[in-house]
C-alpha cells in the first residue's frame, strides 16, 4: 500500500511528532523506502503459525502484593525539565509538575 | 612496564598486577585516563568523563584490595554504553532528549560492576536510542574507527567499540538489539558477546525493543569477555525477562586441558544462506580461512541452512520500530528529558518537545512503529512479523540438531566511510543482515577478530544453541590461542609523555 502525505502527518499526529510540510515529503520517500523492504514479508505464507512475542516461552512472573519502593519525589524531580527560553526554572511547584492548562 | 602495555593487557593480567601491588588502581585508571585525555578529542568515543567520580572508585577499588576481598575486575576500569543509567552520571542514550539527564539510579549491570569493584571509567557515545549501525545518528557526533579515522565504528555501540580498540578502556559494555555488539566488533576488531535473552538484566538499560535487547561484554578477548559475563549475567527480579537460573562461571570452559585438537568433535555448521550474494569477497576470503583453522583445531564442518535469513530484515524492521514507538512514548517533556521552549498548549508541548528532542532516524522509526500498529494494519504487519520470527527461530531449532555452533561473517563488509550509508536507510540496516536473525531467535551470538581486508579489521561470527555461552566463549579462545589477529592493535599517534 502506497503512503501519502496526509498519511504521513496522520501517523505523525498518533506518534505526537509536530511534521513540517517540508520534512513531511521528505520522511515519506524515506518510510516508502523502509515499507518497501516490509512488504517482502507478505510473500511467506504463515497459515497456523502460532506468533512468537519472546524466545523464551515462559509465564509471566508474579510477586506478592507488597511496598518494594520508597517515595523518592524529590530525587526524581531534581531532573524535571526546564521552563521557558534560556529560564532554569524546573516545571515542579509543590510536589507536582507544570503543564500547560488541560481543564477549562 | 610501559604504559602501553598495560593499556593492552588482558583483564587476567590487570587483576594479577592489582593483586600482587604491581600497580594501583588509581595508578591504572589514571594511566587510561591520560590516554583518553590525548586520544578521545579525534575519536569522540567517550561522551561523559567524571575523573573525580572515576578516581573515588579506583580509591575504592584500593582500599579493597588491600583488604585482601578484591574479585576479579576489583580495580579493572570499565567503559559503560551511554544507555545504562548510572546514578549521578549524565546519561543520554545518544539523544538530545536525554542530554540534560543525570540518572537518578543504577541499571542492573551499573550495581553488578559496582558490587565487583570495578571502575567506571565514563559513558560511551552511541546510536540514538541504539537506532544505527554506523554510530552516525548519536546527537553528540560521529565516532572515528580507530583503524581508519574516515571510517565509521559500526554501531549503535560505537563509542564502547572504539574504545576497546583504542585501548581507552579495559573492556567496556554494549548492548545489542539488532547486531549492536556483533557488527561494531567486527569492524573494531575485538571480541563481542550478545548473550542469551533474559541472560543479563535489561533493568536501568534505556528501552529500545524490550524483546530484542541484550546486554553483552565488548572486550579484547573471549577470556576478557568471559569474565565480563560473570559480572553482568543473572537473575534480577527487576526485569520481568529476566531469566531465573543456577549462577554460572563463564570461564569453567576455557581452562580445559589443551591437546594439538582441543576442538575435536565439534560441529560447526556453515549457514549457506551467509555466504550468499552481498557478502564482500574478501571478508569471504578472511571467514573461509578462519573455518579452515577450526578444522587444524579439530572442528567438523556441516553444511546447514537458515532458509529464512533474508526475511529477518523486513521482520525486524516491523517488530523494532513497534516496539521502540511504545517504549519512546515516554518522552513527553513532562517529568524530565528535553520540553520545547515555547508551545500553545499540551498536545502542541508534546508535538514539539518530541520533534526537538529526537533525531531524523529516531523518528523514522517511531513512524513506522506508529503505522504498523496502527487501526487495521496490525494483523498484516506485527502479526505477520512474529509469525516469521517463529519461522526464523524454527530455522535454528533444526540447524542445532546436526551442529553444536553456526558460523559466518557478522556484517556484509568491513567498516564503511562515514556519510556512505548515512541518508540511505535500507542500505544501513542490510549492515545487519547476519545478527538481527539470533536477536529475533534470542539467541547468543559474538564476533571475533578472524583478520583483516585491506588494513581494516574482518570478525567471524559465532552463534550458540540458547545457554551455550560458556562454549562459545572457549570456541573462541581456542582459535585465539593459535591465532593473533585478537591482539592486533590499530596504530594511533600519541603524545610522546603518555605513549
Amino acid at each position: 500500500m502506497a503512503l501519502s502525505i496526509e498519511d504521513i502527518k496522520k501517523i505523525a499526529h498518533l506518534a505526537r511528532i509536530e511534521v513540517s510540510e517540508n520534512e513531511a515529503a521528505a520522511t515519506l520517500t524515506k518510510l516508502t523506502g523502509i515499507l518497501g523492504l516490509i512488504e517482502q514479508m507478505q510473500a511467506v505464507d504463515t497459515t497456523g503459525i502460532v506468533p512468537m512475542s519472546h524466545s523464551q516461552d515462559l509465564a509471566q512472573r508474579l510477586r506478592e502484593d507488597i511496598v518494594t519502593k520508597t517515595n523518592q519525589r524529590d530525587e526524581f524531580q531534581k531532573i524535571a525539565p526546564v521552563i521557558g527560553n534560556g529560564a532554569t526554572e524546573k516545571a515542579v511547584s509543590h510536589g507536582l509538575y507544570l503543564v500547560p492548562q488541560v481543564i477549562e | 612496564m610501559t604504559n602501553n602495555n598495560l593499556t593492552n593487557s588482558s583483564l587476567i593480567q590487570l587483576s594479577q598486577m592489582l593483586a600482587n601491588k604491581a600497580i594501583s588502581s588509581v595508578e591504572l585508571t589514571q594511566t587510561f585516563l591520560n590516554r583518553i585525555d590525548a586520544l578521545n578529542p579525534a575519536i569522540n568515543a567517550y561522551i561523559a568523563l567524571d575523573k573525580d567520580k572515576t578516581l573515588a572508585q579506583a580509591k575504592a577499588a584500593d582500599v579493597r584490595i588491600a583488604a585482601g576481598n578484591a574479585e576479579p575486575l576489583t580495580g579493572i576500569p570499565i567503559a559503560q554504553k551511554d544507555i545504562f543509567c548510572a546514578k549521578d552520571w549524565q546519561t543520554t542514550c545518544g539523544s538530545k532528549m536525554l542530554a540534560n539527564f543525570i540518572a537518578p539510579y543504577d541499571a542492573h549491570v551499573i550495581t553488578q560492576f559496582n558490587a565487583a569493584g570495578a571502575v567506571n571509567l565514563g559513558k560511551t557515545n552511541m546510536d540514538e536510542f541504539a537506532m544505527g549501525s554506523s554510530n552516525e545518528t548519536s546527537y553528540f557526533g560521529g565516532v572515528k574507527n580507530p583503524w581508519d579515522f574516515d571510517r565509521v565504528p559500526g554501531g549503535s555501540s560505537g563509542g564502547s567499540a572504539a574504545a576497546v580498540a583504542a585501548r581507552l578502556c579495559a573492556a567496556a559494555t554494549g548492548t545489542d538489539t539488532g547486531g549492536s555488539i556483533r557488527q561494531p566488533a567486527s569492524l573494531c576488531g575485538f571480541t563481542g558477546l550478545k548473550p542469551t535473552y533474559g541472560v543479563v538484566s535489561r533493568y536501568g538499560m534505556i528501552a529500545f525493543a524490550s524483546s530484542l535487547d541484550q546486554a553483552g561484554p565488548m572486550a579484547k578477548s573471549a577470556e576478557d569477555c568471559a569474565l565480563m559475563m560473570n559480572v553482568m549475567a543473572g537473575f534480577d527480579e527487576r526485569d520481568s525477562t529476566s531469566l531465573n537460573r543456577v549462577k554460572e562461571d563463564y570461564t569453567r570452559e576455557l581452562a580445559k586441558p589443551s591437546s594439538s585438537q582441543p576442538l575435536a568433535g565439534l560441529k560447526i555448521g556453515l549457514p549457506k544462506e551467509y555466504f550468499a550474494q552481498g557478502l564482500d569477497d574478501n571478508v569471504a576470503t578472511v571467514i573461509e580461512a578462519a573455518i579452515a583453522e577450526y578444522k587444524k583445531l579439530g572442528a567438523e564442518i556441516v553444511e546447514i541452512s537458515l532458509p529464512n535469513t533474508g526475511l529477518s530484515i523486513p521482520v525486524y524492521y516491523v517488530l523494532a520500530p513497534a516496539e521502540a514507538s511504545s517504549n519512546l512514548s515516554r518522552y513527553d517533556g513532562v517529568r524530565y528529558g528535553h520540553r520545547a521552549a515555547e508551545y500553545t498548549d499540551l498536545m502542541d508541548m508534546y508535538n514539539k518537545s518530541r520533534a526537538e528532542g529526537f533525531g531524523a532516524e529516531v523518528k523514522r522509526r517511531i513512524l513506522i512503529g506508529t503505522y504498523v500498529l496502527s487501526a487495521g494494519y496490525y494483523d498484516a504487519y506485527y502479526l505477520k512479523a512474529q509469525q516469521i520470527r517463529r519461522l526464523i527461530a524454527q530455522d535454528f531449532v533444526e540447524a542445532f540438531k546436526t551442529c553444536d555452533v553456526i558460523m559466518g561473517p557478522a556484517a556484509p563488509s568491513t567498516a564503511f566511510k562515514a556519510g556512505e550509508k548515512v541518508d540511505d536507510p535500507v542500505a544501513m540496516y542490510l549492515q545487519d543482515i547476519y545478527t538481527i536473525s539470533t536477536n529475533l531467535a534470542g539467541l547468543p551470538g559474538m564476533s571475533v577478530p578472524a583478520g583483516f581486508s585491506h588494513g581494516l579489521p574482518v570478525g567471524l561470527q559465532i552463534i550458540g544453541n540458547y545457554f551455550d555461552e560458556a562454549r562459545m566463549l572457549n570456541v573462541a579462545h581456542q582459535y585465539q590461542q593459535v591465532t593473533d589477529w585478537h591482539t592486533q592493535m590499530p596504530e594511533l599517534t600519541m603524545p610522546k609523555d603518555i605513549a
